[in-house]
């Protein structure tokens, strides 16, 4: 009898010294200044939070997650918020939070300070979301197995038709990727729901593969696995820069872009902190770090430099994207399940 | 009423009376003698305001009274009532009173709102619902249950609660969403339209060349893996316990090799090595002028990844039943003129059964949970896994749909644990007993050594291949495209500087690698001891419910990760259990998670042991916690070292219900890793996936070194080839 209690009490004992060691240090976290869920690459983020740090002196916790991960778990934490602040990824799920009053609305004094996608952006979303940066949605091609295979250099959406690039063209699934939920949305605008929808229809004898992640056609073009790839741009620099044998095109025809946002948790805890962040996140110093980490998108700030590497938007086509419309969630739903029913299911 | 009552009363009180009964509010930091006494339970029911903590002390009362005026007869009912009665309380108040107020609507029009409210429970309740746990099982024991051994009912109130709130709980929140729309309210049309979608069911691609349903993929998938895993798993088994081969030490480090890698890095690896500019895929395109193509993208891709990946956990479950198995059996079968193939067909075989249906429950069930695999060489090739990941962060963010896709996945799993159990059926698998044993292993028939060597050497020296491929990933600047040697990745991940106060760790991976390290450790021993106490809890005692007990053990591992990652946070995100944000949660979702494979090898290992060999202990006088300790514990020395070592691991290198879980302060080295995948740092992710593999391998060492071999009265097989040797053994 009195081993065996001495085994249940050191069995209870160890797992209540863990949970103490576990819970003091969560609470420790708890006191942090500022919460903030970023959205973009690693790097990006850490430069953006230490830069905030060593000018307020605000310990930031940071937690970097794929843009509609963290929407997931906004959502999931709606009773008991553990975020402050959503800066930064693609602004689709930014708006659905903004339409499930996951966030809430504030007008910050660098307003007039932005672009006007930017304030667009915070309009359409009765204030509750800015853009912070964007980027426009283009295809790249691998020069190397462009020259091999002798096909004509592609610079039209229309070029991505030729039966010579059969199996040779990859993007991402729209009903997992916001990017490739970008391009429906875009071809949609650019040539009207029936034609657009044809369209999509005849990419499909080319495509070879649609990819979970938005950005993967831009690595697999990187590593010679697709000859076309349709992804952001500013995606496909970052493969350039690294010295991939890739061309960047901006589709002849115009394009669509993303607003990558920002949006404050309702029910921050720390709802000071949180605006002083997003206040600062909107001056051209800290949208620089940006270009500074390897991420070529065009910053929201008019006064910000835009990194020479980044493809300018003013020789960009550019949409008038509405983000309103096809941004809502009854719209997406219609539209995925069609490209579902319509597209995905045909033969090759 | 024993001491051990008596004790576990006590500490009801001083969970009660003392300690703190909520967790800390993150607002302010209270003085120590304030948060101590001044929070315990106790005095915020009487001056705090806290009135429905007040009630209570009434079972902690009568938990004393059988101290006080003890009674043969009534003191097991006071204890019972006592211990019903104090958690139904402790349940009632968590959960009706929440963070801002009444939690039922009910209530809400009944009271008013927001009515009173509370943060999440703390130190001081955790310790007292423990104790009316304690209670309750100790006041059925002296009623006579399970022989009125309070071990046993102890330990299966344990197990049971532990499985309740950490599995079913969380688990039953988000199948509550299946049934529910976007908004919450309840609309069960809803789930028939989803479920009878034709994405999941449809049949397409047998009539056509479209294609088929993601149920029937993941299915056909599942049954793949588990059978070629089964087989490559027994191949590698028998030459480790029945042959002479030479390499055995090596063969057996390669085969766990892929066990310890994190996911992304096979699939990666494969890409680099058969992806259209694939190292193979160009020497082949070279030579040969086999055209590029891209093949490895799909089912064949998926395939060979998780085969590589859960070989080694068939081999794990198989090695400890292959040494099991009684010789004598087998030199019975020879005495009766048995050639050696019908005596493995017709001995052999048969006493593997148990090992052979668990290795292939456990390929099936870890085929249809694997994420990292399938999302990056799945291609056109989907799976619920990642079907139910993109429902959940996908451009649809349906949440009901992850859920109604969950629920299949669900099904599918418990059919296969079914289908088990039908096939094992009530035989007897037990070998190891307590009579001397002294007979020889056979060597294995001709036909089945050789198309042992022949399945295991090509298998393990594509492991080469492939495991040499991620080698050298790291240290080249970019695979694929430019091998020009360089420690930079290394170096960005793991640099320590020299600062002035010491050793500063300024590597960007240092952070996640020291969380990952601590909470699989803690996680590790956590997992073991409860698998295997639910094991022999399953094997030695008899109680009612027992499936039930046992099929829970089993659910949280048939469930694919993100919905258990999403599950865990919408219920441990708010009062009464609120630890999210913590290491806590980490480390008990892993235990969780992982501990069906302590329950499964322990199940496998214990069955063959006979049971005489507890009863002569038992009849020597020895109590069952020393019969545990000193005979049962040593012999379950292998199904030990597979639970921990694959507890361990994989709290290393779980991806998806951790990708939720994780903040800033425990950020997981997977999440890091999938980050740096993302952004196309194929480099830097493999340098880091280099150095996990090694922790994970010391770790391994050290392990297998602390718990040690089991020593069975046997001679080893490779003792034939040296007469003298068995000679010496009297």
């Amino acid at each position: 009898m009195k081993l065996r209690t001495n085994f249940v009490a050191a069995t209870m004992l160890a797992g209540a010294v863990s949970a103490f060691s576990f819970l003091s240090a969560g609470a420790a976290q708890a006191q942090g200044a500022l919460v903030v869920y970023c959205g973009v690459q690693e790097e990006w983020c850490r430069g953006m939070v230490n830069a905030f740090e060593r000018e307020t002196g605000i310990k930031v916790s940071m937690t970097r997650k794929s843009a509609g991960e963290v929407y997931a778990q906004v959502k999931a934490e709606a009773a008991n918020p553990r975020a402050d602040i959503w800066w930064g990824g693609t602004g689709d799920p930014h708006m659905q939070a903004a339409e499930e009053g996951l966030t809430v609305e504030y007008k910050s004094p660098k307003m007039g300070e932005l672009q006007d996608w930017a304030v667009r952006q915070w309009e359409q979303s009765k204030g509750k979301t800015v853009g912070i940066y964007s980027g426009a949605l283009g295809f790249g091609y691998n020069t190397e197995l462009v020259k091999s295979k002798g096909i004509p250099e592609p610079k039209c959406w229309a070029d991505l038709l030729t039966t010579k690039l059969k199996d040779e063209v990859q993007v991402a699934d729209p009903n997992s990727s916001g990017t490739a939920y970008t391009l429906l949305a875009t071809i949609i605008q650019l040539m009207g729901e029936e034609k657009g929808f044809d369209y999509l229809k005849a990419v499909h004898k080319n495509i070879n593969q649609y990819t979970k992640s938005g950005a993967a056609p831009a690595k697999a073009m990187a590593l010679g696995e697709t000859t076309v790839g349709i992804a952001f741009m500013h995606d496909i620099v970052t493969m350039v820069v690294d010295k991939a044998p890739i061309k960047v095109v901006a589709p002849c025809e115009g394009t669509g872009y993303e607003i990558g946002s920002m949006s404050l948790i309702k029910g921050a805890k720390n709802l000071d902190n949180a605006k002083k962040f997003y206040d600062w996140a909107l001056t051209p110093a800290a949208q620089k770090i940006g270009a500074e980490t390897k991420s070529y998108q065009v910053p929201s700030n008019k006064a910000t430099p835009v990194p020479p590497e980044a493809p300018k938007l003013a020789d960009i086509k550019l949409i008038n994207f509405d983000f309103a419309k096809y941004g809502s969630s009854d719209e997406r739903k219609r539209l995925l399940s069609k490209w579902d029913n319509e597209v995905k299911n045909l033969p090759k | 009423m024993s001491r051990a009552t008596l004790g576990w009363v006590v500490l009801g009180w001083i969970g009660y009376a003392l300690l703190p009964w909520y967790g800390f509010d993150s607002a302010a930091i209270p003085s120590f003698s304030d948060y101590v006494v001044g929070g315990s339970g106790l005095v915020l029911g009487l001056r705090g305001g806290a009135w429905w903590l007040l009630p209570i002390i009434a079972p902690l009362l009568m938990a004393l009274r059988p101290t006080f005026a003890s009674s043969r007869h009534s003191d097991s009912d006071w204890l019972v009532a006592s211990g019903v009665l104090g958690l139904a309380l402790v349940l009632l108040q968590g959960f009706t009173i929440g963070l801002n107020g009444w939690t039922l609507d009910i209530l809400k029009s009944l009271f008013g709102e927001p009515g009173p409210h509370q943060a999440g429970m703390g130190y001081g309740a955790a310790l007292t619902s423990s104790a009316f746990l304690i209670v309750l099982c100790h006041g059925l024991a002296a009623r006579g249950w399970c022989r009125g051994d309070a071990f046993v009912t102890s330990s299966i109130g344990v197990v049971m609660a532990l499985i309740i709130v950490f599995v079913f709980f969380p688990v039953s929140t988000i199948l509550g969403s299946a049934f529910a729309d976007n908004k919450g309210n309840f609309a069960p049309l809803e789930f028939v339209t989803k479920f009878m979608d034709r994405s999941i069911w449809g049949l397409d691609c047998v009539t056509s060349d479209l294609r088929c349903g993601v149920a029937w993929n993941t299915l056909f998938l599942g049954v793949l893996v588990a059978f070629g895993t089964t087989l490559l798993g027994l191949a590698f088994a028998l030459i480790a316990t029945r042959t002479g081969f030479k390499y055995k030490k090596l063969l057996r480090v390669m085969s766990v090799l892929p066990i310890i890698t994190p996911p992304f890095v096979i699939g990666l690896a494969l890409i680099l090595l058969f992806g259209r500019s694939g190292a193979l895929s160009a020497a082949l395109y070279e030579w040969f002028g086999v055209p590029r193509s891209r093949w490895i993208y799909g089912l064949p891709g998926v395939f060979i990844a998780q085969l590589l990946a859960f070989t080694p956990i068939a081999f794990l479950v198989l090695i400890g039943v292959v040494q099991g198995i009684s010789p004598t059996l087998e030199e019975a079968s020879q005495t009766l003129r048995a050639k050696s193939w019908t005596t493995f067909l017709t001995v052999t075989l048969p006493l593997m059964r148990p090992g052979l249906a668990n290795a292939f429950l456990l390929g099936f069930v870890e085929s249809l949970a694997d994420f990292g695999n399938p999302l990056v060489l799945g291609g056109n090739y989907e799976v619920l896994s990642t079907k139910i990941f993109f429902a959940v962060v996908g451009a649809q963010q349906d949440q009901g749909r992850a859920a109604v896709l969950s629920i299949i996945l669900l099904a599918f799993t418990l059919g296969a644990f079914w289908l088990q159990h039908a096939w094992l059926g009530k035989k007897v698998y037990t070998t190891v007993t307590g009579k001397g044993d002294a007979g020889i292993p056979l060597p294995l028939p001709r036909r089945v050594a050789a198309a042992s060597y022949l399945t295991a050497i090509p298998w393990a020296l594509f492991t080469v291949a492939v495991y040499a491929i991620i080698v050298i990933g790291g240290f080249v600047r970019s695979m694929g495209r430019d091998y020009t040697p360089t420690l930079d990745h290394y170096i960005t991940a793991f640099r320590i500087e020299q600062a002035d106060w010491g050793l500063y760790f300024s590597g960007s991976a240092w952070n996640s690698f020291f969380a990952t390290v601590k909470v699989a450790a803690l996680s590790a021993p956590l997992t073991a001891a409860i698998g295997l106490l639910t094991a022999y809890l399953l094997t030695r005692q008899r109680f009612s419910g027992q499936r039930a007990f046992e099929f829970g053990t089993l659910l949280s591992f048939a469930i694919p990760g993100t919905v258990v990652g999403v599950s865990y946070i919408l219920a441990f995100n708010v009062p009464p259990i609120e630890i999210t944000g913590t290491g806590f949660v980490l480390v008990m979702c892993f235990v969780f998670r992982n501990m069906p494979v302590g329950v499964r090898s322990g199940i496998a290992t214990l069955s063959q042991i006979d049971k005489s060999l507890d009863e002569a202990s038992l009849t020597l006088g020895a109590r069952s916690f020393t019969t545990m300790r000193r005979i049962v514990l040593p012999l379950l020395r292998p199904a030990i070292v597979a639970s921990l070592v694959y507890s361990f691991v994989r709290a290393m290198t779980a991806v998806s219900a951790v990708i939720f879980l994780v903040t800033a302060e425990y950020n997981m080295a997977t999440t890091y890793i999938v980050g740096r995948v993302e952004a196309g740092e194929f480099g830097l992710a493999i340098a880091y996936s280099t150095a996990l593999i090694f922790v994970m391998l010391i770790a391994i060492v050290a392990i297998q070194l602390a718990v040690g071999e089991r020593r069975l009265g046997r001679r080893s097989a490779s003792a034939h080839t040296s007469p003298v040797a068995v000679q010496a053994t009297p």
